[in-house]
C-alpha cells in the first residue's frame, strides 16, 4: 500500500470492512457458544458457560457421525490418493495427442454436480445388485460403502491435479538416470519419484481427507438410512438450531488454529534451515528459543494450553447464574402480566360493555378485526 | 574385462525423421572415443541408443559380443553422464554416488565407505554430507562422474558433460578425465561438439553430420587428412579455395583457382580427372610468408586486417577474390610483415593442402 498517493483513510476502513465481513461470523459465532441464551445470540448476554460443549458431545447422533465421517475419510484418502497418482503418472507419460481426452475424462468428475453423482452411485449399485442377486445385506446396498465409492469418484480427480502440478516439474531424466545406473523400475519410482512427490502426497492426503469430511451432496444420498457427520448436523440445523453448534465450530476453528500455527512454525523451520545459515537467526542461537520454535514442541504447548483451558472450563458452572436470570426472567413476566390485568380492570371499567378480552383471542388476527380493540385506551 | 561396443549398421528414426543413418563401427575396450558433431546431429541419439533408452529402428547394438536388443538400461554394463547431469536433487552427495550400490542391495557402511573413497578420487573429500546445489558446477560435475563410476560400468558414456563450464574449468576437466580414463582403464564414448575437447582427449573420433558418421580416425589424421569437406571445415580452421583440376602426378593434384595454379594432396589417395570441380583446404598455420619466392603455390595477397593474440597474429588477407587467414607465430620474424605497402606473398606446402572433390556423392 502506497501511503504517499493518499486515500489512507479510505484504504484503511476497506481493509477494515474486508476483515470485518471475513471474520465477524466467526466472532459472532463464538461469542453464541458461551452464552446461555437457548437461541444462539450475542444480546441479551445472560450468563457465560459451557454447557453447549457438553451438550454436544452427549448429542448421540452427531458424535457416531463424527467417527463414521472420520472413518469414510481415512478410506477416502487411502483410495483416492493412490488412484489420483496413477492418473498424473499416465497423464505425464501418454503422447501429448491422446492427453487432452485422457484429462477430460479424469477431470469430469469434478464438474458433475454432487447430487447427480450421488444418485447415480446409488442406481448403479443397486443395478449391479440386483443382477447379481444380492440381497440388502450386501455391500451394494451398505451406506458406508455407497459413500466411498461415491466420493472417491469425484475426489480422487483433485488428488490428480494436486499430484499432476507437482509431476510437471520433474525432471524425467533423474528417472533414467536411476534405471542407468542399475535401479529397477520399481527402485527409481521408491527413490527417486515418490520422494520428489512427498510434498504433493502430503497436500493431497489433507485435502482428499477435507473434501470427503465436508461432503454434503453427494454423501447425503449414498449414506441411505446412515449419518455422516455433516448429514446428522445438517438434520439437525433443519429442526431448529442451538448453541450447540457455535460450539462446534468454536472446537473446529481451535483445531484449525492450531494447526495452522504448527505448520507455519514447520514452514519457517524449513525455510531457516535450507537458507543455509540457521545460525545466523537469533531464535537458533539460542537453545530455549530454537527448542521453542520446534513444530513438535510449539503444537505441545498449543495443545497443552488448549487442555487446561477444557479442565478449567469443565469445572465452571453457571447454575447459579442461570437461576439468577431465571427468577429475572419470572419477575419481568409477573411485572408484565400485572400490568395487563391492571389494564383489563381499567378497562372493564370504562366499558363496561365490551365483549370478550383482547388476551386470549382465538381469532388467527390476533383480535385486529375486534371492534373494541380500536376504542382509544 | 573390457567389452567392445559394435555399432552394427544402426539406423535411429523419430516418425519420418532420421536421427542416426546408418552408423557403423567398432570402439574397442579400454578406447577413449570421441563423437563429434554440430549440434541437433544425433549424438545424444546415438549414446541414448547405447545405452538403452532408445531401440535402433535398424541394425544392432552389441556390447561385448552380445546383442543388447531385448537388455534394458539397467541391465547393461554402461553408464551414462547426462548433458544435464541428473544428480538426484533429493540426496546429498554421497546418498548420490552411494546409489548405484544401494539399488544393488549393499550395506549402509560399506556404501559409505565406497562413496568417499569415491570423493577422494575426485578431489572433493568431505563433501558427502553437502546437497546437490550447494555444489558449484564443476563439482557437480565430478560427483557425477564418481556417481557413474560407483555402477563399475565397463563402459562410461559421456554427454557434453563440459559443455556448461567456463573455460578455465573446461580445460582443467579435460587433462582431469583423461587421467581417470587412464586410471580406471574404461571405456570412454565422450560426446562433444567442441573439436579442442575431442583432439585433445580422444584415442579415435567419429566425425557426425546431420546423423551420418563422416570420418573415423584418430585426432591428428581427422585434423591433417580430412576425408570429407564437412570434416575440413568443421574440424578446425581453414581456407577453402575452389577450383578446377589442372592435373595429378601421384597423390599430388594442381587446381586451376582464381588464386593461381595451386598444388596440393588428394585427400584419400583419390585419382581425379582434368576439369572436375574440387577445393583445396589449407589450414591458417600451414599458410606462410614467403620472404624468397617460392617454387610452387605462390599467392599473391593484400594485408586487410590482422589481430595480435599472444603467441600467435592472425592475418586476414586478400588474394583474387577470395578472403584468406594465416596464423603468423610471433616469435618468427618476417622481412614482409614489416613492410608498409601490404602486398606479401603467401604460400604452402603441397602435402600440408587436402583437396576434396565438391560432389559430395564422390566423398566419403
Ligand atoms: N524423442 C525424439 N523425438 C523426435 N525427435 C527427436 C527425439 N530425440 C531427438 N530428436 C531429434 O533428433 C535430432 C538429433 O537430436 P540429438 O539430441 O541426438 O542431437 P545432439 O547431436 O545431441 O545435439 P546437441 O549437441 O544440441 O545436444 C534432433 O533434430 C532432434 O530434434
Ligand atoms: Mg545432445
Amino acid at each position: 500500500m502506497n501511503r504517499g498517493v493518499g486515500g489512507g483513510l479510505f484504504a484503511f476502513s476497506y481493509t477494515l470492512l474486508f476483515f470485518l465481513f471475513l471474520f465477524g461470523p466467526l466472532i459472532i459465532m463464538v461469542i453464541t457458544a458461551f452464552n446461555s441464551s437457548a437461541f444462539p445470540r450475542v444480546v441479551p448476554w445472560e450468563c457465560f458457560t459451557t454447557d453447549w460443549f457438553g451438550l454436544l458431545i452427549r448429542n448421540e447422533r452427531l458424535m457416531t457421525g463424527l467417527w463414521t465421517s472420520l472413518a469414510i475419510g481415512i478410506a477416502v484418502v487411502a483410495i483416492a490418493v493412490p488412484f489420483g497418482l496413477a492418473g498424473a503418472l499416465a497423464l505425464a507419460d501418454i503422447g501429448p495427442r491422446l492427453r487432452a481426452g485422457l484429462y477430460a475424462v479424469l477431470i469430469t468428475p469434478i464438474l458433475i454436480p454432487g447430487v447427480v453423482l450421488g444418485i447415480s452411485t446409488i442406481v448403479f449399485w443397486s443395478f449391479v445388485g440386483r443382477k447379481l442377486g444380492a440381497g440388502y445385506d450386501t455391500v451394494f446396498y451398505n451406506g458406508l460403502f455407497l459413500t466411498l465409492l461415491g466420493q472417491v469418484a469425484f475426489i480422487a480427480s483433485y488428488a490428480m491435479l494436486i499430484l499432476s502440478a507437482r509431476l510437471q516439474r520433474f525432471d524425467p531424466t533423474l528417472t533414467e538416470a536411476a534405471l542407468d545406473l542399475g535401479a529397477t523400475p520399481g527402485q527409481a519410482f521408491r527413490k527417486i519419484l515418490l520422494p520428489f512427490l512427498k510434498p504433493a502426497l502430503g497436500s493431497a492426503a489433507f485435502i482428499t481427507f477435507l473434501a470427503s469430511f465436508e461432503n454434503y451432496n453427494t454423501t447425503v444420498f449414498t449414506i441411505l438410512s446412515g449419518n455422516t457427520f455433516t448429514t446428522a448436523l445438517a438434520s439437525k440445523v433443519r429442526h431448529g438450531t442451538d448453541p450447540s453448534l457455535s460450539a462446534l465450530a468454536v472446537i473446529i476453528i481451535a483445531v484449525t488454529l492450531i494447526g495452522a500455527m504448527v505448520q507455519e512454525a514447520h514452514h519457517r523451520r524449513r525455510d531457516l534451515l535450507r537458507g543455509g545459515r540457521p545460525e545466523r537467526s537469533r531464535l537458533y542461537a539460542n537453545p530455549l528459543t530454537r527448542l521453542l520454535t520446534h513444530p513438535a514442541a510449539i503444537l505441545l504447548i498449543l495443545v497443552g494450553c488448549t487442555g487446561a483451558i477444557i479442565w478449567q472450563a469443565s469445572h465452571h458452572d453457571a447454575q447459579a447464574c442461570r437461576a439468577d436470570i431465571l427468577s429475572e426472567k419470572q419477575r419481568v413476566q409477573e411485572r408484565l402480566l400485572q400490568e395487563q390485568q391492571q389494564r383489563m380492570q381499567q378497562r372493564q371499567t370504562q366499558t363496561p360493555a365490551a365483549p370478550t378480552a383482547p388476551s386470549n383471542n382465538p381469532s388467527p388476527f390476533g383480535g385486529a378485526f375486534n371492534p373494541g380493540s380500536l376504542a382509544p385506551k | 574385462m573390457t567389452k567392445d561396443v559394435v555399432l552394427d549398421h544402426v539406423s535411429i528414426r523419430f516418425g519420418g525423421y532420421t536421427a542416426v543413418e546408418n552408423a557403423h563401427l567398432t570402439i574397442r575396450g579400454g578406447e577413449f572415443f570421441s563423437f563429434l558433431g554440430p549440434s541437433g546431429c544425433g549424438k545424444t541419439t546415438l549414446l541414448r541408443c547405447i545405452s538403452g533408452f532408445v531401440q535402433p529402428s535398424a541394425g544392432r547394438v552389441l556390447i561385448g559380443g552380445e546383442d543388447m536388443r531385448n537388455v534394458g538400461p539397467n541391465k547393461r554394463p554402461t553408464a551414462l553422464i547426462f548433458q544435464n547431469l541428473a544428480l538426484f536433487p533429493l540426496l546429498t552427495v554421497a546418498e548420490n554416488i552411494a546409489f548405484p550400490l544401494e539399488v544393488r542391495r549393499v550395506g549402509r557402511k560399506q556404501r559409505r565407505k565406497r562413496a568417499d573413497e569415491l570423493l577422494e578420487m575426485i578431489a572433493l573429500p568431505g563433501t558427502g554430507d553437502k546437497k546437490v546445489h550447494e555444489l558449484s558446477g564443476g563439482q557437480k560435475q565430478r560427483v557425477a562422474i564418481a556417481r557413474a563410476l560407483a555402477a563399475e560400468p565397463d563402459i562410461l558414456l559421456l554427454d557434453e558433460p563440459l559443455s556448461a563450464l567456463d573455460l578455465k574449468l573446461r580445460q582443467h576437466m579435460r587433462t582431469e578425465l583423461r587421467a581417470i580414463q587412464q586410471r580406471v582403464g574404461l571405456t570412454f564414448i565422450y560426446i562433444t561438439h567442441d573439436q579442442g575437447e575431442a583432439l585433445t582427449m580422444s584415442d579415435q573420433v567419429a566425425v557426425m553430420n546431420a546423423g551420418v558418421i563422416e570420418q573415423i580416425d584418430n585426432p591428428e589424421t581427422i585434423y591433417n587428412r580430412p576425408r570429407t569437406p564437412f570434416v575440413a571445415s568443421f574440424v578446425g580452421e581453414s581456407n577453402a579455395i575452389h577450383g578446377v583440376v589442372l592435373s595429378q602426378t601421384g597423390r599430388l593434384a594442381t587446381l586451376d583457382t582464381p588464386l593461381g595454379p595451386l598444388t596440393g594432396q588428394a585427400a584419400g589417395g583419390r585419382t581425379y580427372l582434368p576439369k572436375e570441380r574440387c577445393t583445396l583446404f589449407v589450414r591458417p598455420e600451414q599458410l606462410f610468408i614467403a620472404d624468397t619466392p617460392p617454387e610452387v603455390n605462390t599467392i599473391k595477397a593484400k594485408r586487410v586486417n590482422e589481430e595480435f593474440e599472444g603467441s600467435i597474429r592472425t592475418l586476414y588477407l586478400q588474394a583474387g577474390g577470395e578472403a584468406l587467414r594465416l596464423y603468423h607465430m610471433n616469435a618468427a620474424v618476417s622481412a614482409a610483415l614489416a613492410s608498409g605497402d601490404g602486398a606479401v606473398t603467401v604460400s604452402f606446402k603441397p602435402e600440408q593442402a587436402t583437396i576434396l572433390p565438391d560432389d559430395p556423392a564422390l566423398s566419403g
